[in-house]
């Protein structure tokens, strides 16, 4: 084997090593590297009490209502597996609306529910004008 | 092999390089403003975002040759390690500084679209963390080089460390489809995408155009470093006659 031969394999190694560590660091922080707990992750493993966390998922449909002080909100979070209902104080960003994505910062009650101290909207991968959005709008309406 | 080692040798690649700089240079700077006016003034807002949703225009071709701009240097660096061809050694330190303004660009864009439309300019989630991380790293690489040839080193250290920080490119690429990220996930992937069409078709005029950007760039800087080298070597012999 000529030695830039060997340099080769070596490279190969290296590469293959620097693969294998990407993915065991992306396995490995799995659980601690999440951004914000799902409901069903809350429902699984149980209420992180006592700490700050993020609660992430869907506002349910229906769910927001306004509270007579006005500034305070309640809605609930749901992830399709499970639901937590949320209560805030503060402002909202402006794409925070009904089935769309939001995180919200805070902590868990021991009844279930959450107190969210701040809310971040939560964009998904679709982009699309007003005018294709108003009719996949419509036709779910008509369907339903 | 053997086209390979052509290209490797300085003065073919300076004869292809002076010419092609010019030509990389304005059709990009071309295919940048017509990509610009258009996502500017030819495509619908957003639904939900109204008009921020123009900055991914720019984003994204940041964020690509942010990557795109590392990938570079692995593949560099390991031609480098293992042929030996000074003139890989070259392109990785060339494609270090206009990489790491592509990571940086990336990350300020990113801030401004994330205020209005997540409400923060800054979250440690899984994608922002990642990309921040290969910012530092670029800044390291490009200090470890420039500290490699003052020692005199050959340059192998930093085509090591070039290798070793391509760790985070298949972090950066699936942490939205691994973690719970703020981010979202891949809009665009091979076949489809889900940014609709009347919306996209700016984004590959501007990808086109930053990346022959940068490409120019690289060649410039590639072409100053050879000068330099061959200034130094003339300098050495001038000094021992």
């Amino acid at each position: 084997m000529t030695a830039k031969n060997q340099r080769l394999v070596l490279a190969g190694l290296a590469v293959l090593a620097v693969v294998g560590a990407a993915l065991l660091a992306l396995s490995a922080l799995k659980d601690q590297a999440a951004f914000f707990y799902a409901p069903g992750d809350v429902e699984k493993s149980g209420l992180p009490l006592g700490r700050e966390v993020r609660l992430g998922g869907m506002v349910a449909a229906n769910s927001i209502a306004r509270q007579p002080d006005g500034v305070s909100i309640r809605f609930r979070v749901t992830d399709g597996r499970a639901t937590v209902p949320v209560a805030f104080t503060g402002i909202a960003p402006d794409l925070f609306r009904e089935r769309s994505g939001v995180v919200a910062e805070g902590h868990f009650n021991p009844d279930g529910s959450f107190t969210a101290t701040n809310l971040l909207a939560k964009h998904d991968e679709k982009y699309m004008p007003p005018e294709v959005a108003g009719a996949m709008h419509e036709t779910k309406t008509l369907e339903r | 092999m053997a086209s390979l080692h052509a290209f490797a040798n300085p003065a073919r690649f300076l004869k292809i390089a002076r010419p092609l700089t010019g030509w990389l240079f304005w059709t990009g700077a071309a295919l940048i403003a017509f990509g610009c006016w258009a996502g500017l003034t030819q495509t619908p807002p957003d639904y939900l975002q109204g008009d921020s949703v123009r900055i991914l225009y720019i984003h994204v071709p940041t964020a690509w040759l942010g990557m795109g701009g590392w990938s570079g240097i692995a593949l560099s660096s390991i031609a480098y390690l293992v042929w030996r061809h000074p003139l890989a050694n070259v392109a990785a330190r060339a494609i270090a500084v206009p990489g790491a303004m592509f990571a940086a660009l990336c990350l300020m864009t990113g801030s401004i679209w994330g205020r209005p439309t997540w409400g923060t300019w800054w979250q440690w989630d899984g994608r922002l963390t990642s990309m921040l991380l290969l910012f530092f790293v670029y800044l390291g690489y490009i200090g470890l080089a420039r500290a490699d040839r003052e020692q005199g080193g050959d340059g192998r250290i930093p085509a090591l460390f070039g290798v070793a920080g391509s760790v985070l490119l298949p972090i950066i690429r699936y942490s939205v489809v691994w973690w719970n990220t703020l981010h979202q996930g891949e809009s665009i992937g091979l076949a489809s995408s889900t940014i609709d069409g009347s919306m996209l078709w700016p984004l590959g005029f501007t990808l086109a155009g930053f990346s022959l950007f940068f490409a120019a760039v690289v060649l410039m800087r590639m072409r100053d470093m050879l000068a330099r080298a061959r200034n130094e070597a003339r300098l050495r012999r001038m000094a021992r006659a």
